[in-house]
């Protein structure tokens, strides 16, 4: 039997500060080395602060994932020398001498099939190394510390994955949940990072370290699983190894590197007292955490009678049930829904669009109100649509200027159904006999009002006009 | 110019007019260029402060605010920063750190117009108790230059004793500020854990460390204790000492309070002077109302041990950021594998640093951890537990600062066990994070004994009561430098 097991790292990319000083968590933002300070470069005679809300959002991550969480949580120091750490350890969290790192036992649902998370940890990033050169015999490694000391949550689940789509499917999952949370925005790049452990039946378990995201990490399992399963079927051992994703030629390679054999002489980080987290606080943090993704998903579907599905496309976007919340009201629910999954999700399906799209709430509303009322055609609307996420102009200067309303003047529209009745003898005849035929006038009543004749109205003018009832 | 006054003293002096804050300081430098050479005390000294002198003079002459500190020079131990200068920690490894903070004690010490006249000698790291093993020469001892100052802040204990500054600050790890202090006679105070922030001490063994003051009197080191103190958001270990004042009703006494005399620390190892010291000592504080009782502490016989273990293990994780790829001294990086350059640049460390450091990645790895590191850390648990109970039923702990007197300079550099065996009596204190201090008391052939007091955490008010109390039934003579 295969099985898998995952580590993800994901950077609480939504805090203000980094882990331990006040540098920003958002470091992308920077020139080189230029997001950094005494604290975190580990400049002799500095020391950690730590940062509350760092606490409190892994915390959150761990209530979310139905994990334990433990009344004190404790910081370790995980020690090994390489350059992007610039105090050659590593503070963070450990099980070892009882349950202290914010997150104990836990599980998720995947479908039908359920995943057990083993821990959850909160831990700092260390820094970027950037390497120069050619040959291996000219390369130069710089270093950017920018990332060090970035907060970031390790997720380690038990190895219950057996194929690499319940690894995809948990993953979405995972990264709605996160953003859902408001912690972090898994499409950020690196923003969640991972290592796997990989095992077939018969075979060790082989851990796959540096997959750079979400999408390398199903394809390095389905890898690593074809690479065993060959590897067995010549009857040749699987060792057990460390081996690293190549994400240029989409393969693992063992690494040479004796990093199994490290040992990181763990213990207590004393520069950081325990951390309290008492009932009271256990409480205001559960009552503050937004609604889950679950419960948004069924409110959709009982109280406003959204399709099961569209709620389910919905509930799990946090960009978009936002909208949702602030755009809805009782009445236009459904109908801001259905602009959001139908249209708007197409429009704007890259991370770059959304953030240049000008659409607010107030936008949704009044478009879904006015296609309610019959003042703009659902046809129409897309075409509001499109010139409101360039513009954001408001929604009737929009309908004036791309002359997009719905002609619901009774005089104009009867001329053009007089002129439609002359020029079209014959299906006023045809329609006078099969009276299912008058949408065929419908249509080209339409045609002449570039879809902006009211339809109702639009039925009702051509069946007093020829007398069909 | 009568160099040698206490520090309320000498702001008394300032305030009053009697003296000017430039002539004074300007007598401390000349101080130094006369004595320093004989005793060493100090890395470098800041020629460059009689400005700053003047400036304060013009306000105490002025009836302006002045700090509490009115200008007086003070030495600082090398391992705790001072922005914009060099903080070596006597290391050849740190030869060129600048670093670009204060440390918080040294911000409040500005605050209150203290003037830095040097930066004091230390065993490289703080790791030593003689200060042979600083890497700029050994300090000597004003009573005697033949013989140590005592360690790790040598330096600082010696600036104080031989006039060369009114007070200084140390840093004590597992004695680091008492024992140097009982060598050259002087006050020395370690504070309960978290008092003082550390913020901008350079760390060795950072859980059990602290900043302390190293005084020519008791009430100096309350006066100290009271700007360098508090709650410090740089530091999350800091403990809310309710702007404690120290000072106020420091003569109060020891009438009625129940001292422990600690059976461990006074034995077989002690030496006869030493032990008369403290038979003196335990009838100088009956005769002050104090009821004294010899009380066991089991746990005291394997705390070298564990002191060294815990030490060692925090050592070599505080100091592997020393790679020199960041700052530390002009080593080019090009053409080296990262792993075969932090070899190489680490061998600027001198021998003592690397002995602990390679205990450090011994005790707490894989296979040992359960035979060293984490004995120690049962030890350090249950000295905490059994010197909790202790006092549950006495109000004070005593014994000698260090069980012998001062030796001669290089007696005991070859002979590490045996320098270990010279912590028994401070490394409590810091393995269970209560406050003790050392006060001057005898001097027997010309080298000073001095005595530790511990109190329970955050008594350290009472503490400096007790030590007042002891420090009055004392009459020493003057130091011969
Ligand atoms: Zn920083």
């Amino acid at each position: 039997m295969t099985m898998i097991g995952l580590e993800i790292h994901c950077q609480l990319t939504n805090l203000n500060s980094k882990l331990f000083c006040s540098c920003k968590a958002n470091y992308r933002e920077f020139e080189i080395n230029q997001n950094i300070c005494p604290v975190c470069m580990g400049l002799p005679g500095s020391l950690p602060r730590l940062n509350q809300e760092a606490v409190k959002k892994a915390m959150t991550i761990a209530m979310a994932l139905n994990c334990s969480t433990p009344e004190k949580i404790a910081f370790f120091r995980k020690n090994y020398f390489y350059p992007d750490s610039p105090k050659n350890f590593q503070i963070t969290q450990l099980n070892i001498y009882g349950d202290t790192s914010v997150g104990g036992a836990g599980s998720i649902m995947v479908g039908d099939k359920k995943i057990r998370i083993t821990r959850i940890q909160l831990e700092e990033d260390p820094g970027r190394l950037i390497y120069e050169g050619s040959s291996s015999k000219n390369q130069i490694t710089l270093v950017d510390y920018n990332r060090a000391g970035t907060p970031l949550v390790e997720i380690v689940t038990e190895p219950d994955f057996e194929t690499p789509k319940e690894v995809r499917d948990f993953l979405n999952i995972l990264s709605d949940i996160l953003s859902n949370l408001g912690v972090a925005d898994p499409s950020l790049e690196g923003a969640m990072r991972a290592d796997a452990n990989v095992s077939i039946q018969g075979g060790k378990k082989v851990e796959i370290k540096n997959i750079g995201s979400f999408h390398d990490l199903e394809k390095a399992a389905h890898f690593e699983i074809t690479r065993q399963e060959s590897l067995h079927s010549r009857d040749i051992e699987i060792v057990q190894e460390t081996r690293h994703w190549d994400d240029q030629r989409k393969i693992t390679v063992s690494s040479r590197s004796k990093e199994e054999d490290l040992d990181y002489r763990y213990f207590l980080e004393g520069d950081i007292p325990w951390v309290s987290i008492d009932a009271q606080t256990h409480e205001n943090l559960r009552s503050e955490m937004p609604e889950s993704i679950s419960s948004k998903k069924e409110r959709y579907v009982s109280k406003y009678g959204i399709p099961i599905q569209v709620a389910d496309v919905l509930s799990s976007d946090k960009f978009y049930s936002d909208l949702f919340e602030k755009a809805h009201t009782d009445s236009n629910a459904k109908e801001v829904a259905n602009i959001i999954t139908t249209e708007l999700m197409g429009l704007m399906d890259t991370r770059e669009k959304r953030e240049s799209s000008k659409i607010t709430s107030t936008h949704l509303r009044e478009l879904a109100d006015a296609i309610q009322t019959g003042k703009v055609s659902r046809n129409s609307s897309k075409n509001a649509l499109h010139e409101i996420l360039k513009t954001g102009k408001n929604l009737s200067s929009v309908i004036t200027e791309l002359e997009l309303g719905n002609v619901s003047d009774e005089s104009e529209l009867l001329e053009i159904v007089k002129q439609v009745i002359s020029e079209e003898s014959q299906a006023v005849e045809q329609a006078k006999s099969n009276p299912q035929t008058i949408n065929f006038l419908v249509g080209k009543v339409m045609q002449k009002t570039k879809g902006k004749a009211d339809p109702a109205l639009t039925l009702d003018l051509l069946k007093k006009q020829t007398g069909i009832s | 110019m009568n160099l040698k006054i206490s520090a309320l003293e000498y702001v008394q002096e300032v305030q009053s007019g009697n003296i000017s804050v430039e002539d004074y300081v300007s007598k401390t430098i000349e101080r130094i260029s006369k004595v320093d050479e004989k005793i060493h005390a100090f890395l470098s000294v800041s020629e460059n402060v009689l400005d700053q002198a003047r400036m304060i003079d013009k306000k105490v002459r002025s009836g302006e605010k002045v700090g509490a500190c009115y200008g007086m020079p003070i030495s600082i131990k090398d391992n705790i920063c001072i922005k914009d200068g060099k903080t070596t920690c006597a290391s050849k490894m740190l030869e060129n750190f600048v670093a670009p903070y204060d440390a918080t004690v040294i911000q409040k010490l500005k605050q209150q117009d203290a003037v830095f006249v040097g930066k004091a000698n230390l065993d490289e790291f703080a790791m030593g108790l003689t200060t042979e093993f600083s890497a700029y020469g050994a300090s000597g001892n004003p009573w005697n230059t033949d013989y140590v100052p005592g360690g790790s802040s040598g330096g600082s204990a010696a600036s104080v004793s031989a006039f060369e500054c009114v007070a200084s600050l140390g840093s004590d790890t597992g004695g680091s500020v008492r024992n140097p202090a009982s060598f050259c006679s002087v006050v020395g105070y370690k504070p309960t854990y978290g008092l003082i922030s550390r913020f901008g001490l350079i760390s060795y063994a950072n859980s059990i460390e602290q900043i302390g003051p190293l005084t020519r009197t008791v009430k100096d080191s309350a006066f100290m204790l009271n700007i360098i103190s508090g709650l410090d958001t740089n530091d999350n270990t800091t403990i809310d000492g309710n702007e404690q004042d120290f000072l106020s009703g420091i003569e109060y006494g020891i009438e009625g309070k129940k001292i422990g005399i600690i059976k461990e620390m006074v034995g077989e190892g002690t030496a006869p002077e030493v032990l008369a010291a403290t038979n003196d000592a335990v009838s100088k504080l009956e005769g002050l109302g104090a009821t004294c009782e010899e009380v066991s502490l089991d746990m005291v016989k394997y705390s070298v041990a564990a002191y060294y273990t815990i030490t060692a293990t925090e050592a070599g994780s505080n100091l592997a950021r020393y790679d020199n790829l960041r700052y530390g001294y002009e080593f080019p990086v090009e053409g080296y594998e990262f792993n075969s350059y932090i070899a190489k640049a680490r061998r600027r460390f001198g021998p003592e640093v690397t002995r602990r450091m390679i205990i450090g990645g011994f005790v707490p790895s894989a296979g040992q951890a359960g035979k060293y590191f984490l004995k120690a850390l049962k030890v350090k648990s249950k000295l905490t537990r059994e010197v909790g109970e202790v006092f549950e039923r006495f109000d004070l702990l005593v014994a000698p600062t260090v069980p012998v007197l001062p030796f001669k300079k290089g007696e005991k550099i070859d002979d590490p066990i045996a320098l270990f065996q010279v912590d028994l009596n401070t490394v409590t204190a810091n393995l269970t994070g209560r406050p003790a201090v050392s006060v001057p008391f005898a001097i027997s052939n010309g080298l000073p004994i001095g005595m530790q007091l511990i109190a329970d955490s955050n008594h350290d008010k009472m503490l400096l009561q007790a030590a007042y109390a002891l420090e009055q039934t004392v009459n020493l003579p003057e130091v011969p430098i």
